[in-house]
C-alpha cells in the first residue's frame, strides 16, 4: 500500500483519472440533455460499443484519427435516428428498447470485430496535446493539462451544455418538453422534434464518449465498455440533471476506475480479487443514488411518451 | 328488441375474445419477420445466403423431435424469467435484474449442492430449486427495498446488480467455488449427481425443468388473477395513489413483486445450471454467457405473451426456437455466435416497438367487431 502513497503514483493515478472520466463525462452529458428533455435512453452502452468499434476500425484501416471520430459520431447520429423511430414515432416502452440497443451493440460490435479484426491489434490513439505553459506547472500540468483533444472538448461541453439548457430559447423548450410537454405543445413547441434533437444529441455524444475511450485505451474487445454507458446514465442521476453535477460524478468514477487500475498494477490487488474491485464502479452507483435519489428532482415527463391525441 | 341473449354464445365469445388477440398476437409476430429481414441484411453483410440461414434456423428449432426439445429447454429459463416480469411489471416496476437474479440463484443453489453433495435426490433437488429462488429474491428484494426507502430507480440499480452479481460470480469461480486445478478456468467441479434434474421419457434432453416452467407460469396466473395478492399487486400497479389511499400497503407490495420476480429468475439460475449438460457452473465467457441473456430476453417474452402468465409459455417457447435455431444458423453458415445476439438486440427493438401499434389495432378489432370496451 506504501507503494501507493507516493506524489508520483498519485499525480500519474490523477491524470488517469481525467482520461478515465471523459467516456463516462461524455455519454453522460448526452444522456442528461435526453433526460431533461424526457427521454430516457438505456442504449448508450450498445451506442458506445458501436462508437468504439467504429474509431478502432477506422484508425486500424485508415490510419486517421480525425476520420476514426468523425464516423463514429455518424454512427451514433444513425443509431439515433433509429432509437428516435421507435421512441417517439413508435412510442416504445424506453426502459426495454435501450435494452434492445444494448444487445445489438454488444452483439453487432462482436460480429463485426471477429469477422472484419479476428485478433486485437493495437492501435496509435490521439496524441497528447500539452496547453502551453499550463502543462510544464509541475505535477499539475501533468494532471491537467497533458491529454488529448477530446478530454478538453469533454470538459468544455460542461459550460456548453449548461448555457444552451439555462440560456437559449431551445434549452427552454427543452426543460418544458421534459416537464410538462402538453404546455408545451400548447404553446406551438413541437415536443416530438425538440426529443428527437435531444436523442440526436445524446447518441452522438453517446458514440464519441465510445470513440474517446477506444482511442484512449488503443484497442477494442468484445464488451470493451463493460457497463460504463449504464453507469453513465446513472451518473445523471447522481449529477441530479445538472452539468456541473454530472461532471462531479464522472471525474468521481473515472478517478476511482483509475486508483483500482493503479493497485493492480502496483499489485495491491491480484488475481480472483480483480474481479471483486470491477464491482466497485457499480456498487458505489448503487451508494450514491442511495444518498441522492430523494433530494433530487426527475424531469416530470421522463419515460413518458407523448401522445397528441391524448 | 334485441337483447344479449338474442346472439349465439359462440360468435359472440369467438368475436369478443378472440378477434382482438389474434390482432394482438399478429403485430409481435410481424415485428420479429422485420426483425428478421434486417438478420437477413446482416447475413448478406458477412457473405452468407440469408434464405439457406432461415431454413437452417426453422429447421434448427422445429425440425425434429430433439429440436423441439432443445427449443422447449431454451424456452424454459425466458418463460421463468417471464412470468417474474409479468409480476413485477404489472405491479409498476421495471425489473430490469432478471441477469442478476438468475445468477444469484444459481450461486445459491450451487453453493447448497457443494454443501450437502449426499442428500438423496428427491430431496436435494426441491432443496436446490429452493435455493434458487431464494437467492433470486433475495437480489431482486434489494432494489425493491432501494426503491421504496431512498426513492433510488430500480431501472438503474437492477442493472447495476447485474454488474455486481456477474462480476461475484467470476470471482467465485476463481476462488471459492472454482473448480480445484492447476490453470483455474471459470467454472465449478462437476456438480453431485443427486443433484441433476431428472430427465423426462422420450430419449430428448427435456428434463423436469421444463414442467417445473410451466407449473410455475400456472402458479403465477393464479396468484396475479384469483388471490388477494394478486388484487392488491395490480392495484398499486395501476394506481399506486390510490391503492395508498384504500389502505394498500404499497412499499411492501413493490418489495413483494420485486421478490417473487426475482425468486422466479432465480429458479430459473437452478434450473440452468442443474439441467445443464456440464452440470457446472460456468462463468460467462464471450458474447453469450451463462444466463444467455434470458434476463432480458424474458422480458421480452412476457412484453409477447401481453402481461400474462400463461400467454407467455407459447411466447417463450417461440423466441427459444428463435435462439435455438440461431445456433443451428450460425453453425451451419459459419458465421460467429455475435450474430444472434446481435439479432436478439433487433427482435427486441421490433417488439418492443410494435407494442403500441398492438394496442392501436386491438382497439380497431374491438370497433370492428362492434365491441365496447
Amino acid at each position: 500500500m506504501s507503494d501507493f502513497f507516493t506524489l508520483s503514483v498519485i499525480v500519474a493515478t490523477l491524470a488517469s483519472g481525467i482520461r478515465l472520466a471523459t467516456p463516462f463525462l461524455l455519454a453522460s452529458l448526452g444522456e442528461m440533455i435526453g433526460q431533461r428533455s424526457g427521454v430516457l435512453n438505456l442504449g448508450v452502452e450498445g451506442v458506445m460499443l458501436i462508437g468504439a468499434f467504429v474509431a478502432y476500425f477506422t484508425l486500424l484501416r485508415t490510419g486517421s484519427t480525425l476520420l476514426a471520430v468523425l464516423l463514429a459520431v455518424t454512427a451514433g447520429v444513425v443509431m439515433g435516428l433509429l432509437y428516435s423511430l421507435i421512441t417517439l414515432y413508435m412510442n416504445a416502452v424506453q426502459g426495454i428498447s435501450g435494452i434492445g440497443i444494448y444487445l445489438f451493440g454488444l452483439g453487432f460490435t462482436d460480429l463485426l470485430f471477429q469477422k472484419q479484426v479476428g485478433t486485437p491489434i493495437p492501435v496509435k490513439g490521439l496524441d497528447e496535446l500539452h496547453i502551453p505553459l499550463l502543462a510544464d506547472i509541475p505535477h499539475v500540468g501533468e494532471i491537467f493539462f497533458q491529454h488529448s483533444i477530446l478530454v478538453y472538448i469533454a470538459f468544455l461541453l460542461v459550460p456548453v451544455a449548461w448555457f444552451v439548457i439555462e440560456r437559449t430559447t431551445f434549452g427552454l423548450n427543452l426543460r418544458a418538453v421534459g416537464e410538462t410537454p402538453e404546455a408545451a405543445d400548447t404553446l406551438g413547441v413541437s415536443v416530438n422534434r425538440i426529443r428527437l434533437f435531444t436523442i440526436l444529441i445524446g447518441n452522438s455524444l453517446a458514440a464519441l464518449a465510445g470513440a474517446a475511450l477506444a482511442l484512449e485505451l488503443g484497442i477494442f474487445q468484445q464488451n470493451l465498455t463493460s457497463g460504463r454507458g449504464f453507469i453513465a446514465i446513472a451518473l445523471v442521476y447522481f449529477g441530479a440533471w445538472r452539468p456541473l453535477g454530472v461532471m462531479s460524478g464522472a471525474l468521481l468514477f473515472g478517478v476511482v476506475s483509475a486508483t483500482v487500475n493503479q493497485w493492480k498494477t502496483i499489485g495491491i490487488i491480484e488475481g480472483a480479487a480483480s474481479s471483486l474491485t470491477s464491482m466497485a464502479p457499480a456498487l458505489l452507483t448503487i451508494v450514491v443514488l442511495v444518498f441522492v435519489s430523494r433530494r433530487i428532482d426527475a424531469p416530470s415527463a421522463l419515460t413518458k411518451p407523448f401522445d397528441r391525441s391524448g | 328488441m334485441p337483447t344479449a341473449l338474442d346472439e349465439p354464445v359462440a360468435p359472440k365469445l369467438l368475436r369478443v375474445r378472440l378477434a382482438p388477440r389474434l390482432v394482438g398476437l399478429a403485430v409481435p409476430v410481424a415485428a420479429v419477420v422485420a426483425a428478421l429481414a434486417v438478420g437477413a441484411i446482416m447475413l448478406l453483410a458477412l457473405g452468407a445466403n440469408p434464405i439457406e440461414g432461415y431454413v437452417a434456423l426453422a429447421d434448427g428449432a422445429f425440425g425434429s423431435g430433439n429440436a423441439l426439445a432443445d427449443t422447449a429447454l431454451k424456452g424454459m429459463p425466458l418463460l421463468l424469467v417471464g412470468v417474474g416480469i409479468c409480476i413485477a411489471f404489472r405491479t409498476g416496476v421495471i425489473n430490469l435484474g432478471g441477469e442478476g437474479q438468475i445468477i444469484a440463484g444459481a450461486i445459491c443453489s450451487t453453493s447448497l449442492s457443494l454443501a450437502i453433495p449426499d442428500t438423496p435426490r428427491i430431496l436435494l433437488v426441491p432443496l436446490l430449486l429452493v435455493a434458487g429462488a431464494l437467492g433470486g429474491a433475495f437480489w431482486g428484494a434489494i432494489p425493491g427495498a432501494l426503491k421504496t426507502y431512498y426513492g433510488v430507480s430500480e431501472i438503474l440499480s437492477t442493472i447495476m446488480m447485474n454488474i455486481i452479481a456477474a462480476q461475484f460470480l467470476s470471482f467465485l469461480l476463481l476462488d471459492w467455488l472454482a473448480e480445484p486445478r492447476e490453470i483455474r478456468i471459470q467454472q465449478t467441479e462437476r456438480l453431485t449427481l443427486n443433484g441433476d434434474l431428472p430427465l423426462l421419457p422420450g430419449g430428448t434432453r427435456l428434463h423436469i425443468g421444463v414442467l417445473i416452467a410451466v407449473a410455475i407460469a400456472v402458479a403465477a396466473f393464479v396468484l396475479l388473477f384469483r388471490s388477494a395478492l394478486g388484487v392488491r399487486l395490480r392495484a398499486v400497479g395501476h394506481n399506486p395513489n390510490a391503492s395508498r389511499y384504500a389502505g394498500m400497503p404499497v412499499q411492501r407490495s413493490v418489495v413483494e413483486a420485486l421478490a417473487i420476480s426475482g425468486a422466479c429468475a432465480g429458479i430459473a439460475g437452478a434450473v440452468l445450471v442443474f439441467g445443464s449438460e456440464s452440470h457446472r457452473l460456468i462463468g460467462e465467457g464471450g458474447a453469450i454467457g451463462f444466463t444467455q441473456n434470458a434476463g432480458f430476453n424474458g422480458i421480452v417474452a412476457a412484453l409477447f405473451g401481453g402481461l400474462h402468465p400463461l400467454a407467455t409459455i407459447p411466447a417463450a417457447f417461440l423466441f427459444g426456437g428463435l435462439l435455438t435455431g440461431g445456433i443451428k444458423l450460425q453453425r451451419e453458415l459459419q458465421v460467429p455466435a455475435a450474430l444472434i445476439v446481435a439479432l436478439n438486440g433487433v427482435v427486441v427493438v421490433f417488439v418492443v416497438g410494435s407494442l403500441k401499434l398492438r394496442t392501436r389495432l386491438a382497439a380497431w378489432a374491438d370497433r370492428v367487431t362492434g365491441v365496447r370496451t
